[in-house]
């Protein structure tokens, strides 16, 4: 059986910590266009500007998640609009695969997401990071079922 | 030599298959009676826990320990040849990443005991007793809540990963602790390159598949590499030193050598692998690939969910 | 060399050749009708014929059979042979008197009218030029005189069409009357396929050596080898005899020619939408639903109309529709803007009211995009004239008319959307303005030079503002439509940017490239292979003897697909190292 993190603490300072890898040639043009056109969006995103999804290593986003993010994304250019031919589409023939492993590794679905936004979308970013931020929230903050750490202060050569 | 070497050797939570490793050295074994004296092992030597407690602290040159930390005993163990051991090598992949019992990590403890006293097909135990750990006034060691590699407990000089080691691995560590021509502290006694290195087989560029197979599922070209037919061999994300052995057998590689030392997390890199394989353009005909692939994490870290990144987060961060 | 007097004048000619040759050498004119330079004289026409002295005798002889001999005293012009010539042209007249090449000559020599009996039912005047073509060169033999005195006749053999004849038209062709006497359809079963040109659309026909385009570079004719008889029966080689500077080759061959360079510019252009995905506007249904590209070649003064606005079936052009966005700004067919089709759309309206003054043109549109030079005026301009300018997007064009009166015509249907009303408006012409797509064939030239492309296969630059010409790989360029839909002016600016950006970093004579490129740690690479078929760019090998894995750093655009996926991590990205995304994430998540 999983053991799946699940909504515990209704803590109401709590803020979701989402960790965004964005293409430099679409997605992260969009946030920029996003800030130029003065558009709203929960803060509760940081982004990571990766050349082209193609360089998220699996390990980042499993790193983001063991150093505490409620939720990551990966955001490139549409499939076919790929500034490095098709990169993105490796990105998501791994998605699929890590998203299969990180449900197994007890992470829900939702916290892990891939889209693809060009650098004119700057309003479907917004769209996106809203309601991403939203679910995150109702999910609450992530529970890893983590290696609860045994007493350190036994050890003896410390 | 005017004092001969001590060694100990130690079973944690282990199938035993280490402790048989030793002895694939075969003759040499007694080499290394020769130039030292064996203080402790359990398996073989009748040697008390308390004599260990005896032992001056650092009186144990070298000990070989063996299986993760899954129990209360295993723990204690653990930190009781720490402190008895000038050097110590974490031997075998559940030492070294947990191993397979790793997997377990997945469930919770009490589940794991339900499953193993109540649910499993194999039980008869209709009074559904589960074991106590105090009867009178005997204790039994508890389980841990989980599952953990020997340097996630204690201090770890040298790792010598392997289910089991290999000979060639095991006998090259004795000779360097012998002759005192060790790495540096943290150094995992084999090379740092992979399998891919020592395997034969014949290797494409260009290497796309439909679908993710299983070895029940076919008899694979002997020639060929394993991943170009479908099969998921962890070759390409785990450590050599192993001679290629599962794969000179037309087994794929499941990958208890562990990563190399630039990699952090095994199954990660395999997933990127195993995505460059997929022969698809369409996110269906992916998600339908990927569906092809049973138990990732049971394939991706068979011997590392112990380490993994995720599973690992809270002892290094809390 | 023999010494002749041409018209009191003399010259040395070389010995064989004909009077006429020597005269035509000398740059002197004799009159021909059944000569042709490169088939066999035959003397049928009696035109050429000259006075010749000779040892004291005078004698008349066709000029284009008889060979130069010493001592010879001709006169092309003598008062004799002009009146011989000139009954001739008579007698010519009165076989066939409507032929252009006889009223030209009858024209030149004053001769009003002929005396003998107007025959208009047989033009044929028995030149034999075609029969000669047919023979000496195509290799044929299809046609053949038959019948003696006056019932010779050219016709076939046995007066039944027979499967040798290939219809490669050159009987006709070479026909003087203006191919009245040989008529293809008389001589062949077969179905004669006229040559179409591309340039004009499909409208005209051209020959199978031709000039591509009259602004074509180099302005050279090509043979157009798959309907040059010459490639296909080994005969014909016309063309060869009568190029004087004997530049026909046809031995040569494509060529490849493999250049190392050092910046590509890649200026591939695009491909007009295809109005018959759109079946409702009757394009290929109906003759007088033309596309844009159509028009301009009837519109134009060197076109297969010389500029008029006719059609075949189409007796008067009283009012014309032209409709815009057609493959544009379209959900079903392409999104995008092409751009350029409101400015090409109002122009056309301009040319069919200035060519056809009491005409309506109707244009149906959906915006007008007039952003450009001068554009906003000439939209202004239109607005002000009596061309009808509706917004509102056609549904069809029918040839069911509303009226009894507009039998024949197009209806044009279609709701004006600033009305409100449906319009149904007849007329006799309708113009699709088609869009701009890419060349069905850009995304193959992507892939050979790993180029990004738009969803639609537009090239991408590399960045809209800051490098409009540049693409992701290094030292290749982009310009033109290739890359998005652009009008002529906007075309020229950004190839001559790309030019210039391209001299300019020749003149460097080194590229300066970015940093951020992945790097193999030798010692790491354990031969796995996983990178090589990820690399878009190819930019990574397998080293045999090291049995490792290498880029070269000139073709590794960094996008650093290997490096995420090097599962022994031995690829290292200069910029973008796994550590520094490492650090970046802990410092994103630092509580």
């Amino acid at each position: 059986m999983v053991v799946t993190d699940e909504k515990t603490i209704e803590n109401t300072d709590w803020e979701p910590r989402i960790v965004g890898f964005l293409c430099r040639w679409c997605s992260y043009a969009g946030a920029d266009l996003a800030g130029i056109s003065r558009l709203d969006y929960p803060p509760n995103s940081i982004f990571i500007k990766v050349p082209c999804t193609g360089r998220v290593d699996p390990t980042f986003v499993l790193k983001a998640f063991a150093d505490g993010a409620d939720a990551v994304f990966i955001s490139g250019c549409h499939l076919g609009d790929c500034h490095y031919i098709e990169g993105n589409y490796k990105t998501m023939r791994r998605f699929e695969i890590l998203k299969e492993t990180l449900k197994q590794l007890g992470i829900h679905e939702r916290r892990f997401q891939l889209t693809w936004i060009s650098a004119s979308e700057a309003q479907k970013l917004k769209e996106f990071l809203t309601s991403m931020t939203s679910s995150i929230k109702e999910l609450g903050p992530i529970q890893l079922p983590i290696l609860a750490p045994l007493q350190k202060e036994d050890k003896q050569d410390d | 030599m005017t004092e001969k070497l001590k060694l100990a050797f130690y079973w944690a939570a282990s199938c035993g298959g280490c402790e048989v490793a030793i002895l694939d050295i075969d003759e040499k074994v007694l080499d290394v009676v020769a130039i030292a004296d064996i203080v402790f092992w359990p398996v073989a030597i009748d040697i008390k826990y308390n004599d260990v407690r005896a032992m001056d602290d650092k009186s144990i040159d070298v000990t070989f320990f063996n299986g993760s930390i899954r129990t209360e005993e295993n723990a204690e163990l653990a930190r009781l040849l720490r402190a008895k051991s000038k050097t110590l090598v974490a031997f075998g992949s559940c030492s070294c990443y947990g191993g397979v019992i790793g997997l377990g990590n997945l469930s919770s403890k009490e589940e794991l005991l339900h499953r193993a006293y109540i649910t499993s097909d194999s039980t008869d135990n209709p009074e559904q007793i589960k074991p106590q750990l105090h009867y009178k006034e005997v204790h039994i060691p508890d389980v841990l809540p989980a599952n953990y590699a020997l340097d996630q407990v204690v201090d770890v000089d040298y790792y010598l990963p392997g289910c089991p080691p290999k000979d060639t691995l095991v006998w090259s560590a004795i000779e360097a602790i012998a002759s005192g021509n060790l790495p540096a502290k943290g150094a995992v006694l084999a090379p740092n390159l992979t399998v891919c290195h020592d395997c034969p087989r014949e290797k494409h560029d260009e290497r796309t598949i439909k679908e993710f197979k299983r070895v029940y599922n076919f008899q694979p070209d002997e020639t060929k590499c394993l991943l170009e037919q479908g099969l998921i061999c962890m070759g390409p994300a785990t450590r050599s030193g192993c001679d290629a052995s599962c794969v000179s057998v037309n087994m794929p590689c499941r990958g208890c050598m562990g990563p190399t030392d630039q990699v952090f997390d095994q199954g990660a890199k395999m997933i990127s692998v195993l995505g460059g394989l997929i022969d698809s353009d369409d996110p269906e005909e992916v998600k339908e690939i990927v569906s092809t692939i049973v138990d990732p994490v049971g394939t991706l870290y068979y011997f590392g969910v112990s380490k993994s990144l995720i599973k690992q987060s809270g002892v290094k961060r809390r | 060399m023999v010494n002749i007097t041409i018209n009191d004048q003399e010259y040395d000619i070389e010995e064989g050749k004909t009077i006429l040759e020597a005269a035509q050498a000398m740059g002197l004119e004799i009159p021909t009708l059944c000569y042709h330079k490169a088939l066999s004289p035959y003397g049928a026409c009696r035109l050429c014929t000259v006075e010749i002295e000779l040892n004291g005798r005078t004698m008349y002889q066709a000029s284009c059979q008889y060979l130069v001999e010493e001592g010879m005293n001709i006169q092309t012009e003598s008062e004799r042979v002009v009146n011989g010539r000139k009954k001739m042209i008579e007698l010519l007249l009165a076989r066939a008197p409507e032929a252009e090449d006889i009223l030209d000559l009858a024209y030149k020599y004053g001769v009003k009218d002929t005396r003998f009996l107007k025959e208009f039912d047989d033009v044929c005047i028995l030149c034999g030029l075609c029969i000669r073509v047919c023979h000496d060169r195509m290799g044929f033999k299809a046609i053949e005189f038959i019948n003696r005195g006056i019932e010779r006749k050219v016709s076939l053999p046995f007066e039944d069409f027979h499967e040798v004849c290939r219809t490669c038209g050159s009987c006709s062709t070479y026909c003087p009357t203006g191919a009245k006497a040989v008529q293809l359809e008389n001589l062949t079963h077969h179905t004669p396929r006229p040559i179409l040109s591309e340039f004009d659309q499909g409208l005209a026909t051209r020959p199978a050596v031709y000039t591509p385009f009259p602004q074509a570079v180099p302005k050279i004719p090509v043979i157009d080898r798959n309907n040059c008889i010459h490639f296909q029966t080994g005969e014909c080689k016309i063309c060869q005899d009568v190029c004087e500077p004997d530049a026909i080759n046809y031995e040569q061959e494509d060529e490849i020619v493999e250049r190392e360079v050092g910046a590509i510019v890649v200026t591939t252009g695009f491909d007009p939408f295809d109005p018959n995905r759109l079946p409702q506007y009757g394009y290929g249904k109906y003759p007088n639903v033309i596309t844009s590209l159509e028009f301009e070649r009837i519109s134009s003064a060197s076109g297969p109309t010389e500029g008029e606005i006719i059609f075949p079936g189409v007796t008067e052009i009283k009012s014309a529709a032209i409709l815009h966005c057609i493959g544009s700004r379209d959900e079903n067919t392409n999104r995008y803007c092409s751009r350029l089709c409101c400015m090409n759309a109002l122009k056309a309206a301009n040319l069919i009211r200035d060519k056809l003054p009491d005409s309506h043109v109707y244009e149906f549109y959906i915006d007008i995009r007039a952003a450009g030079k001068g554009y906003e005026e000439y939209y202004q301009k239109m607005l002000r004239s009596d061309i009808r300018i509706i917004r509102g997007k056609v549904a069809e064009i029918t040839n069911i008319p509303d009226l009894p009166e507009d039998e024949g015509r197009l209806t044009v249907v279609a709701e004006d959307t600033l009305l409100g009303a449906i319009l149904r408006v007849p007329v006799d012409l309708v113009i699709l303005m088609v869009g701009i797509e890419p060349k069905k064939d850009a995304r193959d030239l992507a892939h050979i030079l790993h180029l990004p492309c738009t969803e639609e296969g537009f090239y991408n630059e590399k960045h809209p503002k800051l490098a409009p010409t540049e693409t992701v790989i290094e030292g290749i360029h982009v310009a033109g439509a290739c890359q998005f839909p652009k009008d002529v002016p906007d075309s020229v600016a950004q190839g001559e940017s790309a030019a210039a950006a391209v001299l300019s970093k020749i003149a460097r004579g080194e590229y300066i490239t970015e940093p951020t490129k992945a790097e193999i740690v030798d010692d790491h690479c354990s031969g796995c292979r996983n990178c090589i078929g990820l690399c878009p760019y190819l930019a990574i090998s397998f080293d045999e003897e090291e049995e490792i894995a290498k880029i070269d750093s000139a073709l590794c655009q960094g996008c650093g697909v290997c490096v995420a996926s090097c599962p022994s991590g031995a690829i290292i990205h200069r910029g973008y190292t796994d550590k520094q995304i490492f650090a970046e994430i802990e410092g994103v998540l630092e509580r």
